[in-house]
């Protein structure tokens, strides 16, 4: 591997890099287009409901992605990136809120509705700086990057790993949505934070303010895609694998493993931060049942069914999973979560290697029956090597 | 006995005694109903001072029948009947209602509330009334009325009780009856600024008595105040310990559930090293297999309750068989995978449950010999339904116990849990101890439903809330080691219990949280890791 490149460039000489960014481009200018440009009332016209849907489900995939990076690439199930995704949503919500001004319910000029509710006198000091969109920007990687490393720090230095790992990660999110649920935080307690008005001066209920927070989760995707791939592909990233997949051997060989999973991990969680700031002015409302464990497993199910260990894989999963819900919620609410535990159950027994890993084994069928004519066992895609 | 309360009355009342001396010296049938009737006739009267006194006789009169008439003159049941007959009215709702005799006691039939008078009293004689009923039990041949009347006294003697009081105290042989007449009577003396009252008083935990000396240490009387506050001191010591046992209490039942949930989790997860996401949903299943069999069997919360335990056991038991052959048996040596596998599964039993039979919660009534409480003192009672789900917890941690040390099962499940590929190698078929272990693990989780529905309402989200607290204990007692899980989950429900006061439960709860992320940073093995060679796990 030489590395003349400087190492963020050097994804755009891979192909397959390459080519998810050509599908992302074309995909977000599609829908731009097919918004401003086609008429209302035409059959292809896209409306702004559904621009602020895509929106919404390009932020989950840059969660995805950041959950792939350390499952499929560390082989860390983690339990609790709703947590850092939560997190970054309350920074930006926090900016929002005091964004709102004098003009809440209680048109209070500094404290937001729920403080003068609970008839607090002053802002506590941890919404201070909030109002500065930099500062509050700033917060969304540092927040929950700052969580990662105090978690990670304690975790990997002892090795706490495997399952074991994956339950006090789950142990965390839920200690924090109990914690968020109460009023005492100034976080709003159960209701969250809402009633949002505007960012950065725009109106967020204007078609185009979501249009242009929907390009921003592209764009923010995109980044964040190319920033783990240029991870995977380096050195770091052979040593990740190689922790994974023989985490004391890689030890023996002289890596402070330790080191190299709290720098994933905390990469990890600034991009579960971004995802989750570009959501919450999407959506409007960022409240503590974005903590709960079941959000967290469902980011890992993206991942399964789309295929970990790809980046593009958590991509295609976080979408279909979250069409799929779309759907099923509007069509037969009850059949979700049967749908969902089945997706869990089928997933990991058929596919272990998710859609993406589907497309492989095909691409890889084609092209060797093309050129020897088939034979041989191909029983190499379906899950012998799976398991960190 | 009966000569004291005639003393005691001949110094009360202005009644004239003649005819109640005689009646009881000469009982003869008729002249008792006669004195009787006169003694009703008596209360039939407008003037309520009138009344009072009638009262009086009536107490003085050592009829047998007294007790009954005061208590349904208390209740307003003590009537008239248009044909000059007293009748107690046994049921006075609806137009007709049944009533008997006052004095035979024998059932006159129903009749219209419009031919019926009721004697009329007023606060002050119910009062009256209240302490007459106490002072007639207290001469109760029976124990339990004694007692029960000897607790109603605390804090209600006056003047006119305080002197026969003393001389009942003399007379009972119970220590309890004489122990709280003594209280009564000393809480009355302290009133009147006795200082030697106070050491009759100390030590006891009664609110009544705490009230009574915490007047004293306020009074004016400095040397009395002084001995009532060094009383309280000392009893606010012993509230003190009380409140620890308490907590104590609280915190060790709490705790037998965690067990409960986690023990089964324990054995599938030491065992197989796989984690059953779905443990709760079986949890869950036991709960709804007692409200099915109450559902079954109604009016017998108690037999259904005790047969609900083998059921739920099974029920769960094959829920779990229908997991490890459908689902997990194939994520062998995947553990990550086989968490989301079950994961699945545990969404599609909630949801199975919130079609096939309510998204509401359902309550699972208990049987009377569950409810309840034992009274250790005054401040202590224990829940008897907290009682039986530790004892519960704890048959079933033995039972499983001897299962893992006494029978062969138990022998190839800890030969599995050390060295699967040696056990297999020594003839052990592991396929065979998976399924047996996932079933009984499953099993026991079916066992902690069937305790849970006497705790909580159960409702499909029941499992959810127990899953990462039996996590918790599972990884903070360390895995596969039963005396781990024991000791990890009655220490978290203790620790929980201590903290609540100070923090409130939801903050207890995130505390024990951090804690165990923060203890497993120190030890990854939990309390009690299991000794062997393998490197990691």
């Amino acid at each position: 591997m030489h590395s003349t490149h400087f190492w963020l460039t050097r994804p755009f000489r891979e192909r397959s890099t390459q080519l998810f960014l050509g599908v992302l481009l074309a995909a977000m200018t599609l829908v731009t287009l097919l918004h401003v440009a086609v008429p209302q009332g035409h059959p292809l016209y896209v409306n702004a409901y559904t621009v602020n849907l895509f929106g919404k489900y390009l932020s989950y995939a840059l969660l995805a992605v950041a959950v792939d990076l350390v499952w499929g690439y560390l082989g860390i199930l983690s339990l609790g990136h709703g947590a850092f995704f939560a997190l970054g949503g309350y920074a930006m919500g926090m900016y929002l809120m005091r964004q709102i001004g004098d003009r809440g319910v209680y048109g209070d000029p500094v404290l937001p509705d729920f403080m003068v509710f609970l008839s607090w006198e002053n802002l506590p000091w941890y919404w201070l700086g909030f109002d500065m969109a930099w500062f509050a920007f700033l917060m969304v990687l540092l927040v929950p990057g700052a969580l990662a490393l105090v978690f990670g720090f304690l975790a990997f230095r002892s090795r706490v790993t495997g399952v074991y790992l994956s339950i006090i990660t789950q142990a965390l999110t839920f200690a924090l949505m109990l914690a968020f649920f109460r009023n005492e935080m100034g976080f709003g307690g159960s209701d969250g934070l809402t009633d949002f008005r505007e960012i950065l001066g725009f109106n967020l209920r204007s078609d185009a303010t979501r249009l242009g927070l929907f390009l921003a989760s592209g764009v923010a995707l995109a980044l964040g895609y190319v920033v783990c791939r240029a991870i995977v592909g380096s050195k770091l990233g052979r040593v990740c694998v190689a922790t994974r997949d023989a985490e004391a051997r890689t030890r023996f060989l002289g890596y402070r493993v330790e080191r190299f999973q709290l720098f994933v991990f905390v990469v990890s969680a600034m991009l579960a931060g971004l995802a989750g700031a570009l959501y919450v002015p999407q959506v409007g409302i960022i409240n503590p049942s974005e903590f709960s464990p079941l959000f967290s497993i469902e980011i890992v199910l993206w991942v399964a069914l789309g295929g970990r260990g790809t980046l593009y894989g958590a991509v295609i999963g976080a979408i279909l999973v979250n069409y799929a819900k779309t759907y099923f919620t509007g069509a037969m609410p009850d059949a979700w979560l049967f749908a969902l535990g089945g997706l869990f159950v089928l997933v990991t027994v058929f596919l272990p290697r998710g859609v993406a890993g589907l497309l492989a084994y095909r691409l890889k069928r084609r092209r060797r029956s093309d050129d020897d004519g088939a034979s041989g066992n191909e029983n190499s895609a379906t899950g012998s090597e799976a398991t960190p | 006995m009966r000569r004291l309360l005639f003393l005691w009355l001949l110094m009360l009342l202005a009644v004239p005694l003649g005819a109640q001396a005689q009646s009881s010296a000469a009982p003869s049938a008729e002249d008792a109903d006669a004195v009787a009737i006169e003694l009703l006739e008596a209360l039939d009267v407008d003037s309520f001072p009138a009344k009072g006194r009638a009262i009086e006789a009536i107490v003085a009169s050592d009829d047998e029948r007294a007790r009954g008439w005061l208590q349904a003159l208390l209740d307003g049941r003590l009537q008239r009947a248009d044909d000059g007959r007293f009748v107690v009215v046994l049921d006075n709702r609806g137009r007709d209602w049944p009533v008997e005799d006052a004095l035979t006691g024998e059932a006159l039939g129903e009749m219209s509330r419009r031919d019926l008078d009721r004697i009329g009293i007023n606060n002050a004689l119910r009062n009256q009334l209240r302490s007459a009923i106490a002072v007639v039990d207290l001469y109760s041949a029976d124990l339990a009325l004694r007692r029960a009347s000897a607790e109603r006294l605390l804090g209600e003697v006056d003047a006119d009780l305080a002197g026969p009081l003393a001389e009942v105290i003399e007379g009972e042989e119970d220590a309890r009856v004489r122990r709280r007449l003594t209280q009564a009577l000393a809480i009355h003396r302290l009133e009147q600024g006795e200082v030697a009252a106070v050491a009759d008083l100390d030590g006891s935990l009664h609110s009544r008595v705490r009230v009574a000396l915490n007047q004293a240490a306020n009074g004016d009387d400095p040397v009395l105040a002084d001995a009532a506050r060094d009383a309280l001191n000392g009893i606010e010591q012993m509230l003190k310990l009380n409140r620890a046992a308490e907590t104590l209490y609280f915190g060790l039942s709490l705790g037998s559930v965690l067990v409960l949930a986690a023990i089964g989790l324990a054995i599938t997860f030491g065992v197989m090293g796989v984690i059953n996401m779905a443990h709760g949903e079986l949890i869950m299943l036991g709960a709804y297999t007692t409200w099915m069999m109450q559902q079954l069997l109604p009016g017998q919360p108690g037999l259904a309750l005790i047969l609900s335990i083998p059921a739920g056991f099974l029920v769960a038991a094959l829920a779990g068989i229908a997991i490890e052959r459908g689902v997990i048996q194939f994520l062998k040596g995947r553990p990550l995978e086989t968490l989301l596998a079950t994961f699945g599964i545990s969404l599609i039993l909630q949801q199975l449950v919130r079609t096939l039979i309510s998204p509401q919660n359902r309550t699972v009534a208990s049987p009377e010999w569950m409810s309840g409480s034992i009274a250790v003192n005054d401040a202590l009672s224990l829940t008897l339904n907290r009682m039986v789900v530790i004892a519960f917890a704890l048959a079933v941690f033995t039972a499983l116990i001897l299962i893992m040390r006494r029978t062969r099962l138990g022998l190839e499940v800890r030969a599995v849990t050390q060295n699967r590929a040696m056990a297999r190698s020594m003839g052990i078929r592991a396929t065979r101890v998976d399924i047996l272990t996932f079933a009984l693990g499953s099993g026991v989780a079916g066992l902690a439903g069937v305790a849970l529905s006497q705790l909580t309402n159960v409702g499909p989200n029941l499992g959810q809330s127990y899953i990462i607290d039996s996590f918790m204990v599972v990884v903070f007692g360390g895995v596969g080691n039963l005396w781990g899980t024991l000791v990890a989950g009655l220490s978290l429900g203790v620790i929980n219990q201590v903290l609540e006061p100070w923090t409130g439960a939801v903050l207890a709860k995130i505390v024990v949280l951090v804690f165990i992320i923060l203890f497993i940073q120190k030890r990854p093995r939990g309390l009690f890791p299991q000794k062997g060679r393998a490197a990691e796990g």
